[in-house]
């Protein structure tokens, strides 16, 4: 019986391939979807190539035009195309500053609300404290914009006093910025967070540490990869948000390094110059791409440096 | 030695009737019951473990013996659902009392788990992680040697104690556990079937350890591997389960005499390979 199992399909090769049962067979479903999955990939892939082609082309006709020299973009602090100035500096502060400052809320609030949900919350809190978060995270930024032009900027004013705190100022849409993304920090932190086994946690208690002691100095180090990942995600989100900053930091480029003064970041420039008439091909039109591809390098920057710091850093459990 | 962790368990309020001698057994449990839920998981465990010596607990899966260790040291606080009746007596105190803050238990009663499960540190940091987060003041690279040699690693790993612990074999990282559990210096070390994910070799040299240990610590052992039981322990428990799945202790005594010449018939009919 079994030696007839075995030498069977060793006689159809013999006596023809094209009769085996194990012939290899032509799958055209298999085929298809594998030919769309990968386009689907391949589709992020070719925008992502597409954005940087068309940013690097203007940029080019501006960085190609006679107005501009690389020393003045890099070397001056007066950003005015009417009369053909173009330091970059200005916009370049106004974003440093509001990131920061969004960092400086989000990080803090959005790591706490991650070990709280992951390390501490029963079942009951985290079922009310996520949907209250992802309604958060729901809320569209020009909303946000209005909330800290109408409310984050008049606090600050009765805190500092009127005349300290400008009515447009880069402190309160940082503010603002932070709040909006402390849902993003929060729950990839918490992923992070609650893929550490528990098997540490229980290695930790066993040892007689509390549960701040377990939460902070076995499960977060463990978790570090996954939660600065959430922290280069959400840098990225503070320095390319927009409409708060457009909203409520101050039309006009100003070089300063006080965050109650009006400011106007990179984004903010660019969709307030790109929303009025802006004729197409003039060196205002270019110099808007060429600050587009200045935000993406810096982004790109702080993707890479992370990483590294992440890599160097981490602890690998598994 | 330079240990300075001398705390008292009881952190919240005095406790109402301390013993100073602590009560003539490690760990004596009175009428304990475990639930999970309304789940009866394990009744009446009556237990008397005697100080140093080894005392197994053996039975098959499903009869509570995890289950009744982790209540030794209060890791089913951890466990929502569960809830304990009766008394843990740890050297006559009852470790469920109001009074009495469950960090502080496990410092004094330490675990090692089934899987071995060192952190995602250095070999080093692994052993003074423990004795750092409860004050040590010592010196800590005498304790991190003392420790390890107290688990047999030290002349396998003292020349890579900055690498990672993830890196060590399965058996070395278990007796790295061993390790750190016995650095911050307590009294009872509960182990959960501390060799069941180990080859033969490497279970050999636990069993040894344990053995060792035993010279200056009481240890408990959860085991499914009833030669190890025989092996090593001086004192077995032999659980089972009935109808209801309700774990329960059938029979304690000294080990040679559960082996040898059981007083129930279902420890026999365990032992002898009838079942289980």
């Amino acid at each position: 019986m079994k030696s007839d199992a075995l030498v069977l399909p060793r006689m159809q090769v013999a006596s023809g391939g094209n009769a085996s049962p194990l012939r290899h067979r032509v799958r055209w479903g298999e085929r298809l979807i594998q030919g769309f999955l990968f386009l689907c990939g391949a589709v992020s892939i070719l925008t992502t190539v597409g954005i940087v082609a068309v940013l690097g082309r203007e940029s080019l006709l501006f960085f190609a035009s006679p107005e501009v020299h690389l020393s003045e973009f890099f070397g001056t602090t007066t950003w005015q195309p009417a009369i053909e100035r173009f330091g970059i500096w200005p916009l370049v502060t106004a974003t440093l500053i509001t990131s920061s400052i969004a960092m400086l809320v989000a990080l803090p609030l959005g790591l706490a609300v991650a070990i709280y949900l992951s390390e501490y919350a029963s079942d009951k809190a985290r079922a009310i404290l996520k949907p209250v978060m992802e309604i958060l995270a729901g809320v569209p930024t020009v909303v946000y914009g209005y909330f800290a032009l109408t409310f984050m900027t008049p606090l600050l004013r009765s805190i500092f006093g009127r005349d300290v705190v400008e009515i447009y100022n880069t402190a309160s849409a940082g503010i603002v910025i932070g709040i909006l993304i402390i849902p993003l920090v929060s729950s990839m932190a918490e992923d992070a967070l609650r893929a550490v086994p528990d098997s540490l946690r229980q290695a930790a208690y066993g040892l007689g540490a509390t549960k701040l002691e377990t939460a902070v100095r076995v499960v977060l180090p463990a978790a570090l990869s996954g939660v600065t990942a959430a922290f280069i995600v959400a840098i990225s989100r503070a320095v390319g948000e927009t409409m708060v900053v457009a909203i409520a930091a101050g039309a006009g480029p100003k070089f300063t390094f006080n965050p109650f003064e009006a400011a106007e970041t990179m984004t903010g420039h660019i969709v307030r110059i790109s929303g009025g008439d802006l004729s197409y091909d003039s060196i205002d039109y270019n110099s808007i791409f060429a600050i587009g591809l200045l935000l993406f390098v810096m982004t790109l920057t702080l993707n890479v440096i992370s990483q590294r710091i992440v890599r160097r850093f981490r602890e690998v459990y598994e | 030695m330079t240990i300075t962790l001398e705390r008292p368990m009881v952190r919240r309020k005095e406790s109402p009737a301390p013993q100073a001698n602590g009560g003539q057994y490690a760990i004596e449990t009175n009428g304990l019951n475990i639930y999970y839920g309304a789940f009866h998981a394990v009744r009446n465990v009556e237990m008397k473990v005697a100080r140093r010596k080894i005392t197994a607990m053996i039975g098959p899966s499903g009869c509570g013996k995890s289950t009744v260790l982790r209540c030794f040291n209060r890791m089913n606080d951890l466990i929502p659902s569960a809830r304990i009746e009766g008394e843990v007596l740890f050297q006559g105190e009852n470790i469920y009392a109001d009074y009495v803050d469950s960090v502080e238990v496990r410092r004094r009663i330490g675990m090692v788990f089934q899987k071995a499960n060192p952190f995602p540190k250095s070999i080093y940091d692994n052993v003074a992680w423990g004795a750092r987060i409860n004050g040590f003041k010592g010196n800590v690279d005498n304790m991190v040697e003392r420790s390890l040699r107290g688990a047999a690693l030290w002349d396998e790993v003292k020349d890579k104690l900055q690498q990672s612990a993830l890196g060590l074999s399965g058996g070395q990282q278990q007796r790295l556990c061993i390790a750190r559990a016995i650095a911050v210096e307590p009294e009872i070390i509960l182990m959960d079937e501390p060799a069941s994910a180990l080859d033969p070799i490497a279970t050999l040299r636990i069993e040894d350890l344990m053995q060792e240990l035993a010279k200056d610590y009481t240890i408990i052992v959860v085991t499914h591997n009833m030669q190890q039981a025989a092996r090593v322990s001086d004192f077995t428990a032999f659980f089972s389960v009935d109808e209801q799945r309700t774990g329960h202790m059938v029979e304690f005594g000294p080990t040679d005499q559960i082996f040898t010449n059981p007083s129930d018939q279902r420890t026999e009919d365990y032992i002898t390979g009838r079942f289980g």
